[in-house]
Order: C-alpha cells, then sequence, then structure tokens
C-alpha cells in the first residue's frame, strides 16, 4: 500500500517535469554539450570540424580584448546596479504608501519595461544625437557643452548605463513593489503602537524583510550584466574603440562575423565560468543578510 | 497644525519625486511620436519642439513602400501569445514539483535548473541554431516559439510563491482524497495567481521584445517579429529619425494599448497578493 502510494507519487512527479525536463535537455543540456565539443576545435562553420585541444581557451586567455570586455562589464555594473536598485527602493517605498495616483505612476513607470531593447536603442540614440539630440539641448540651456555620447570613448558606457537604468528601473520596483505586499500589516500596526516612526519602520522592518526580493533582483541583475549585449550591439556595435565591447558582443561576432566558432565557443565557456563562480559567492554570502523569517 | 505638517511634507516630497521620475520616464516616448509626425526638417530643428508645425503622415506611407509592418505585427503577436501560455503552464507545473513534493535529488535538480539561468542564452546561441537545423526547425514559426516555452526564472519566481502556501491547505485536501492534479488545479494554481500574472506578463514582454534568436533563425520577411523588422528599418534609414520614430511608433502603440488592458489583471494580481498577506 504504501509503496504503490509512492510509486504513484514518483509519476506524478515525472508528469509534472516531463515539459521542462524535455525543454531543458533539447534546448539547455544538448546544446551545452554541442558547444563543448565545439570548444576544442577549430571550425568555420563550412568545412570540417579540426580538434586542436584546449588551444581556445589558451587564446582567450591570451587576447587583450578579453580584458577589455571584462573591464567594460564592471564599468558597466557599478554603475548600473546601485542606480537601478537605489532608484527602484525608493519608487516602491513610496508607491508602496497608499498616496493617491499610486496606480497611474506605475502604468508610468512600467512604460519602458514593455517596450523592445531594439525601439528603446533607436530612440536613445536619437536624444543621444551629438548634434540633434535633446540631451545636448537641455544640457546647453544650463551652459553645458554635452559629449558626443555614443561615440566618445569615455561617455559611450555612462550612455548605455543611463539608457539600461531608465529601461530597467520599473522593472525592479514592481518587483520589490510586490516583494512588500508580501510583508504583513500586522508588523507595522505593533511598530505604530510601539511609535516606531517611518524611517525607523522602514530600516527595522521594510528592509529586512525586503532581503529575499533584493537578493533575488541582485543575482538577476548581475547575470544580465555579464550578458549584456542587445542595447550596445544597436546603440554602438561595441565601438568607440572598444569602450562598449562586451563578453557577449564578442562572442556573436566571433560566431557570426569571423566565423571563429571553435573560439566563440571556448569564449562561452569561460563567461559561464565567471557567472557561474559570482553567483556561487553570492549564494555563500547570502546567509548573512538575507532574512528568510516567516512573513 | 502639527498633525497637517506631518502628513502634507512627506506627501509633497512623495509626489515630486515620484513626478520627477514619471516624467523622465514618459517623456522620450512623447518625444517619439512627436518626431514620428514631423517632416525630415523639422525633425533636426533647433530648439526642439514638442508638438510638430505641420503634422505629417508621410513617413508611415515611406515606411510601408519597404516593409510590411502590419504582418510583422501580427507575428509578433502569435509568437507571444503561444510562448506565454506553454510558458505558464510548464512553469507552474515544475515549480509544483519543487516547492511541494519530498524526494530525493529534489534540491540538486532544481540547483540544475537554476544554472540553466545563469547560462547567458548567447551561449547555447549557436549550438541552438545547429540543433534547430537538423530539426529542420529553422525559418519556422515553431523555431521561434520552442526556445522560450520553458524558463527556469519563471519556475523559480513561482516556487518562491508557491513555497508560502501552507502545506496544511494540501494536506487537508489530500486527506479528503483529492489527487495531485486537483490540488494542482484547485488549491495552488488559484493561490498562485499573483504570481502567475506577473509571470505572464514578464514572459508575454521577454517574447515580444525579443531580438537576437529571431535575427538567427528567421530568414524570410514572412516570419520577422517587430523588433527583428524594427532593426532592418535603421539599416535602411541611419539618421532619419522621423522615419525611424514612425516605425518604433507604430511598434509601440498597439503593445501600449494590450499593456493598458493586461496592467488592470496585473495591478488587480498584486492586490490580491496585499490582501493576502
Amino acid at each position: 500500500m504504501v509503496g504503490d502510494k509512492k510509486g504513484k507519487k514518483l509519476l506524478v512527479i515525472g508528469a509534472f517535469l516531463l515539459p521542462s525536463l524535455l525543454s531543458m535537455a533539447l534546448f539547455n543540456l544538448l546544446p551545452i554539450l554541442i558547444s563543448a565539443v565545439v570548444s576544442l576545435t577549430d571550425w568555420d562553420m563550412l568545412g570540417k570540424p579540426k580538434f586542436v585541444g584546449l588551444l581556445n581557451y589558451i587564446n582567450v586567455f591570451t587576447e587583450e580584448k578579453s580584458y577589455i570586455a571584462i573591464f567594460n562589464i564592471f564599468k558597466f555594473l557599478i554603475g548600473y546596479i546601485p542606480l537601478v536598485l537605489g532608484l527602484g527602493l525608493l519608487f516602491a517605498t513610496l508607491l508602496n504608501r497608499n498616496i493617491k495616483g499610486a496606480k497611474v505612476f506605475r502604468g508610468m513607470f512600467f512604460i519602458p519595461v514593455i517596450t523592445s531593447w531594439v525601439a528603446v536603442s533607436i530612440i536613445w540614440k536619437w536624444l543621444l544625437n551629438g548634434n540633434t539630440g535633446i540631451i545636448n539641448y537641455v544640457l546647453s540651456l544650463v551652459g553645458v557643452q554635452g559629449p558626443v555620447w555614443l561615440s566618445d570613448f569615455f561617455w559611450a558606457m555612462p550612455a548605455i548605463i543611463m539608457a539600461s537604468v531608465w529601461k530597467d528601473v520599473g522593472f525592479v520596483t514592481i518587483i520589490l513593489l510586490s516583494g512588500l505586499a508580501d510583508i504583513s500589516n500586522d508588523y507595522y500596526e505593533a511598530a505604530k503602537i510601539d511609535g516606531a516612526n517611518t524611517i525607523n519602520q522602514f530600516f527595522k522592518i521594510t528592509l529586512p524583510l525586503l532581503t529575499p526580493t533584493i537578493y533575488f533582483i541582485l543575482v538577476i541583475s548581475l547575470i544580465n550584466c555579464f550578458q549584456l549585449f542587445d542595447q550596445v550591439m544597436v546603440m554602438t556595435g561595441g565601438g568607440p574603440a572598444g569602450s562598449t565591447s562586451t563578453m557577449v558582443e564578442q562572442i556573436f561576432k566571433n560566431a557570426f562575423k569571423n566565423y571563429r566558432m571553435g573560439f566563440a565557443a571556448a569564449q562561452s565557456w569561460i563567461l559561464f565560468s565567471i557567472i557561474f563562480i559570482i553567483t556561487l559567492v553570492m549564494n555563500k554570502l547570502q546567509k548573512r543578510w538575507v532574512n528568510y523569517e516567516d512573513k | 497644525m502639527k498633525i497637517n505638517k506631518n502628513i502634507l511634507v512627506p506627501n509633497l516630497l512623495t509626489y515630486t519625486i515620484l513626478t520627477v521620475a514619471a516624467v523622465t520616464l514618459v517623456f522620450p516616448f512623447l518625444w517619439m511620436i512627436s518626431g514620428a509626425f514631423k517632416d525630415a526638417l523639422e525633425v533636426v530643428k533647433m530648439p526642439p519642439q514638442l508638438l510638430p508645425n505641420r503634422f505629417t503622415f508621410e513617413n508611415f506611407i515611406e515606411i510601408k513602400k519597404y516593409f510590411p509592418i502590419e504582418k510583422f505585427f501580427i507575428n509578433s503577436v502569435i509568437v507571444s501569445t503561444i510562448t506565454t501560455i506553454l510558458q505558464l503552464l510548464f512553469c507552474s507545473m515544475a515549480a509544483f514539483v519543487f516547492a511541494k513534493f519530498q524526494f530525493r535529488g529534489r534540491e540538486v535538480l532544481f540547483m540544475l535548473y537554476l544554472i540553466t539561468l545563469m547560462i547567458p542564452k548567447q551561449v547555447t546561441l549557436v549550438p541552438l541554431f545547429i540543433v534547430f537545423s537538423k530539426l529542420r526547425l529553422a525559418d519556422t514559426f515553431l523555431g521561434l516559439i520552442l526556445p522560450d516555452i520553458f524558463s527556469a526564472f519563471g519556475t523559480f519566481l513561482l516556487r518562491q510563491h508557491m513555497l508560502t502556501i501552507p502545506d496544511s491547505f494540501l494536506e487537508a485536501a489530500y486527506i479528503d482524497g483529492a489527487s495531485y492534479l486537483k490540488v494542482f488545479t484547485k488549491i495552488i494554481l488559484p493561490l498562485s495567481k499573483p504570481a502567475m500574472a506577473t509571470l505572464g506578463i514578464f514572459a508575454f514582454m521577454y517574447s515580444w521584445n525579443s531580438f537576437l534568436w529571431p535575427l538567427i533563425i528567421v530568414n524570410s520577411k514572412e516570419l520577422m517579429t517587430l523588433p527583428l523588422g524594427l532593426s532592418k528599418l535603421t539599416g535602411r534609414w541611419a539618421t532619419e529619425w522621423n522615419i525611424l520614430m514612425a516605425g518604433n511608433t507604430v511598434s509601440f502603440i498597439p503593445i501600449f494599448i494590450v499593456y493598458i488592458f493586461a496592467q488592470k489583471y496585473f495591478i488587480k494580481g498584486l492586490t490580491l497578493g496585499g490582501n493576502k498577506g
């Protein structure tokens, strides 16, 4: 009887997991295996792949471009993550205050999120244009001569950070808002009785109970930073002079422009290892600050 | 007096910050729409003007000469809708197992799912293209849809939510003789509505915005989605902002209208979650 029940349970588990397992196997694991094999070869997609061992990996480590790409990613995330998380926290906290019109604000904040990166990149290319862009026009009103943003070696990355924060802050805000909605009102009632003010409530109740949501956003954002591609591809193509070149952008160019499939595959694996290590470290560190108490 | 001050000042500050943010986030779209109706001279005029002096529809006619933008729109709707429905179904099924079943290897398996989340889509892009070519799925609707019918992200999101559903609810149902399927459809899914709505919106947007995969898997104009079609637009008109903005507007207005309707459901989902807490 018990064994029968157990068998049925396993069958149910299998049935419920079947679509996801199939999808994982065909569209994730199989390509990963192929990618691993290809990374050990010299292959231009037309001829026969030639086995070269670890040569591609060695070449990735000796190419200066690889280090530029990693440097650029760090440039991006140092600006992007504090801005998007800080602003998201600010907006979510304010929107959660049951003010009139909160729904309208929330609705407006989400508009950049629903728009495709292609459309957003085209709009921002115009906004950031050195001569006809409205950003430089506004700067000129306060007496500042704006740079030619996307064609400027220094300013191209800050411009991409700006556009990315602008596009993503609504997403972060909504996720944080759903985290705030999960916090029971009882905590605040109790705090009010104890005479805690708004700022105290934020740091003693809201922030600790929001740490699982913040951790979730941090993991997702960090992974996204290392996968930076769409906006770079449409806005700068990795230029000028490689100042916005990213790892994925180089993988894409090596694979589909230069047809160095083996080299691109090796780059992909190194990128994956970096992301994996960072996520592991974050997972280890989370026990120190993420609060998983019952809400 | 004192009470008034305490409430008024923070409220004023709240409104000021939120208004500045909202204007910053919305203005570029107004600018885009206004640019779409300006002619080639006015669109680069300095100082810039929010409203065009002379409204013109020529930009839209110019685009349609070269790009069947209405076809791109229909393709985007088909691909995104099917992707979203399948993803909601498959993710909730997996999340149910990872949240509410005890079995050996569960944590390892779930970790494996999460690891794929860390693999950039772009890493598996080339081999995925090879697989799809071998399966004769290149340049087909199925080829556009299949890679996104399941997401580890969605499973993670739903599982986090399902963990908050008390096990006692399920145990009571099992004791009453309810089947696993019944518990899934009658307890888990209804109580997961806010998270499902959230995932549904994100899955739809992700699919709607997807650019790189369509770029690689689709060749024929008949199958192009909006972002892909738009990117082809920039190839033809590099800095003719009025024409580019007209194309952007055509792609933006329909999804914006869909969003206004979907948003109601989205906010309803969020308030449901709030009341529950």
